[in-house]
């Protein structure tokens, strides 16, 4: 099956959204609107995590692209749990900031996010299983098709050996080098942020026991003892600011930094992948120069034809890998400014609500007529 | 305009002075206060609840009237809104003298270092004395040196004094800050900042109340603690601390009423009052152990965004795109910033909520002691007119008996017992009036409290807020800088 069809228009990348998500059971389904490139008429689809795994399983198996090894393939989120098989805290070891958040809002996003990375990706938009996705009325993963042969960064031995395989290009040496320091330094960012999130989170909790009591105090004795519990559902009501306060901080933090740090670290993820498995061919491609050299002469002439070959895959691998790297910091950083960008303004905005809530509440109290 | 002071008579009290207390540091270094557990507060206005490494004295804005509303005062003071009689303010201040002691401790030192960790300077000044009629102190404006020992010696004895007639004596400090929390909240290393500033904070917030109280200001204990230069030093104060005195009344009280019948309450005020003592007691350590856990998450967030601040600062460092490093670094120092901000909170958290609750709940123990005061008065009166009337029958019984001398006794005995009756009932009225009268000075006197102490928390609310808002409006342009 050809994976690349010219004539099929493309889906337009800003176009995707995930409108709602459904629950039955332990399958989470997702409705997905989006439009193509060439219309203005929407088309909505509903799709389960087993169609976008199908997706990304196919994008990594397309036969005749040439260099695909050297793409750098947007990272798809983990197989969500839904609620009633995970607790809390698995869901959080597992998905991080992707498990925070009411109703699956921030794993709805990343999943967005995903297919407008893959719309957008010049080689992998042109991809049939892609138009499939959108267009097709049959939910495609139903139909499994053969997984991807490539070959994973896995923690055995000899996979860690090639990982660090000298390279031939300073270019490559350099990007493989900062790419393992940066991602794990963006693992930590990223736990950090996720538990100053989760002490939020607590705190909000604690603000909501500490309003509560406040309402309990109440005696209507005598006129001291009805100003008292006055004061003190004034401060209930002061402290349950605090609360809400606690929970829209949190709440930005997790829907834009938490979402950016998520992102950047399963997209750094995805380019170490590439380059492994482009080190992986270079090891190849130097096993193949040796046997070709080596070769006795009745076999020098397959030798030499494996090495030709594999050099030329190689070099293919090469030219992808550089633009796709060049791509990637491009839009990286694009991607990096409006997260920030975001997170800055809604925190701004929450802090100005914020302090003019509680003036409103220092103005009253201090009127406030003992 | 104040009205024409009336001539004072015997029985009441008149306070025709302002009175200013100011307790600061005197530490002979003054940058010797380690400053590591306190935040060091270097974006905001001064807060009053910091100790400030530069010995300013923190409170000098803090003077807190408090009017004289004893009921005997009332039919006097009832035409208007300004008195005639001038109300007291003391506001008491205290801030730690660290001594060398304190860092020194040799093994020989460990009954003086048990018994007090801290000296503190206690500065008193008063004002207005033109318009007093009734000279208190000596001088205006004078400095003592107390150990801690010293405040607690001075609650033992007002204890002594005042408990059993129905007064509501504050109870003083713990010795040991964990007292009532159930969580730690810093150190308890009695060298550390922290540990001397709460008890520093304790010490001026029961002194603030002692003086408060009408009566006890007038005490000659109490004058002689904030006036005389040396004072005795306080015998055997290891087992008597504020609440540990308490303890030991309400356990004697206890005792009492586990022997008496059961009170035939007449007044069902003082029924209806026990009770909501009981419950706002219960509500109360609700409440204190509700704050216990906000301080706790609080500096627990504090700790947090230190860590991702230095992780941020870790990116900003290894990023290669000039602008994103930039602003990367530029997250980092405001997240250090707001950790500064958390610090600062948590402070506030603790010195003006959990501490103020935890003062009430030990207030309600002073004001149960007295309840049963009332109890133990009432059982006296009651076990006087048993003994009176055994005293009469015994006589009756004598009249027949040709015992002139006996009888002569007897009839001596019951005009004892008479008076001693007349005097129970006596006791009991006042008890109980004082008790009324006390119980309405605590209830107008924990509306002010509060008060303050959540307006003041307001204040630290939005402080913090404008900070955000300063902070997140240098940040967003940086932000938009990355291209």
């Amino acid at each position: 099956k050809g994976s690349n069809e010219e004539s099929a228009p493309s889906v337009s990348a800003n176009s995707i959204k995930i409108t709602d998500i459904t629950q039955d059971g332990e399958t989470l389904t997702f409705a997905i609107t989006s439009q193509k490139s060439s219309s203005s008429a929407g088309v909505c689809v509903f799709r389960t995590y087993e169609d976008f795994d199908w997706l990304q399983q196919s994008l990594l198996s397309q036969e005749d692209v040439p260099g695909l090894l050297g793409v750098i393939f947007p990272p798809l989120p983990g197989k969500p749990l839904p609620s009633t098989s995970f607790t809390q805290a698995k869901a959080l070891k597992q998905f991080g900031f992707l498990a925070l958040g009411d109703e699956w809002k921030i794993y709805c996003k990343a999943l967005e996010l995903y297919l407008q990375q893959v719309a957008a990706h010049t080689t992998l938009s042109k991809s049939k299983a892609l138009s499939s996705f959108f267009s097709s009325t049959e939910s495609p993963g139903k139909h499994r098709g053969k997984k991807g042969i490539f070959k994973r960064l896995s923690h055995v031995m000899e996979e860690m050996r090639k990982e660090g395989h000298k390279d031939v290009d300073k270019f490559f040496q350099s990007e493989r080098d900062s790419c393992t320091h940066l991602s794990v330094l963006f693992k930590v960012s990223t736990e950090k942020f996720l538990d100053t999130v989760l002490t939020k989170q607590k705190l909000a909790v604690a603000c909501g026991h500490f309003s509560t009591s406040l309402h309990l105090v109440c005696n209507h004795d005598n006129p001291a003892a009805v100003t008292f519990s006055k004061i003190c559902l004034k401060l209930s009501d002061i402290i349950e600011a605090v609360k809400v306060n606690f929970e829209k901080v949190s709440d930005n933090d997790v829907s834009s930094m938490g979402l950016a740090l998520d992102l950047e670290s399963r997209y750094q993820e995805a380019k170490k992948e590439m380059l492994f498995r482009r080190t992986c061919k270079l090891v190849e491609l130097e096993a193949a120069n040796r046997n070709s050299e080596r070769a006795k002469p009745n076999k020098k002439a397959i030798m030499e034809g494996v090495q030709k070959a594999t050099q030329k895959e190689f070099n293919l691998i090469s030219s992808v890998a550089k633009k796709e790297i060049e791509q990637y910091h491009r839009a990286r950083v694009s991607v990096l400014r409006d997260f920030l960008v975001s997170w800055c303004e809604k925190q701004l905005s929450t802090a100005q609500e914020t302090s003019a809530l509680f003036s409103q509440h220092l103005e009253a109290c201090r009127g406030f007529v003992v | 305009s104040r009205k024409q002071l009336v001539p004072p008579s015997v029985d009441l009290p008149r306070f025709l002075f302002r009175l200013c207390f100011q307790l600061s540091p005197t530490s002979p270094e003054p940058a010797s206060l380690p400053a590591e557990d306190i935040s060091t507060n270097s974006n905001g206005p001064k807060q009053e609840i910091l100790l400030d490494d530069d010995q300013e004295d923190l409170f000098a804005e803090a003077t807190e009237e408090v009017s004289l509303d004893s009921p005997e005062r009332e039919p006097i003071l009832s035409d208007g809104p300004s008195p005639a009689i001038t109300p007291v303010t003391p506001t008491v201040i205290i801030t730690p003298r660290v001594d060398a002691s304190m860092f020194d401790r040799s093994p020989d030192e460990d009954e003086e270092a048990e018994e007090n960790g801290d000296t503190f300077d206690l500065q008193i000044m008063v004002s207005d004395p033109e318009k007093t009629s009734l000279n208190l102190f000596n001088r205006n404006e004078f400095t003592v040196k107390r150990r801690f020992s010293d405040f607690l010696g001075l609650h033992s004895k007002l204890a002594s004094k005042y408990l059993h007639i129905g007064y509501i004596v504050p109870p003083a400090p713990e010795k040991s800050i964990v007292g009532m929390t159930k969580v730690k909240v810093g150190k308890e290393d009695l060298s550390s900042a922290e540990f001397v500033e709460k008890r520093r904070s304790a010490l001026e917030r029961y002194l603030m109340r002692t003086v408060n109280h009408p009566a006890l200001l007038k005490d000659p204990d109490v004058i002689q603690f904030l006036e005389s230069t040396e004072l005795p030093r306080a015998v055997s104060t290891q087992a008597l601390s504020g609440a540990g005195i308490l303890r030991m009344v309400n356990k004697a009280a206890e005792a009492v009423n586990k022997m008496t019948i059961k009170m035939n309450e007449s007044d069902a005020w003082f029924e209806e009052k026990q009770q909501q003592f009981e419950n706002l007691d219960v509500q109360l350590r609700k409440l204190h152990a509700s704050v216990e856990s906000l301080v706790c998450h609080r500096k627990e967030l504090s700790v947090n965004t230190a860590s991702f601040a230095k992780s941020a600062a870790m990116l900003g460092n290894s990023e290669d795109h000039t602008a994103l490093s930039r602003a990367l670094s530029q997250l980092a120092e405001v997240e250090e910033k707001i950790d500064q901000l958390h610090q600062e909170q948590a402070y506030a958290d603790f010195y003006l909520f959990s501490e103020l609750l935890g003062d009430y709940v030990r207030l309600i123990t002073a004001v149960k002691g007295v309840f049963d005061h009332r109890m133990k008065t009432w059982s006296k009166w009651q076990d006087a007119q048993v003994m009176l009337q055994r005293k009469r029958e015994a006589e009756a019984k004598l009249q027949y008996a040709n015992k002139p001398d006996k009888l002569q006794q007897a009839k001596e005995e019951i005009k004892e017992w008479e008076a001693k009756v007349q005097q129970g009932e006596r006791d009991f009225e006042q008890i109980s009036k004082n008790i009324r009268r006390e119980v309405g000075r605590f209830e107008k006197q924990r509306v002010k409290d509060f008060k303050v102490v959540i307006i003041k928390y307001l204040e630290s609310l939005v402080h913090t807020q404008q900070q955000l808002i300063k902070y997140w409006e240098a940040f967003l342009p940086e932000a938009k800088a990355i291209a």
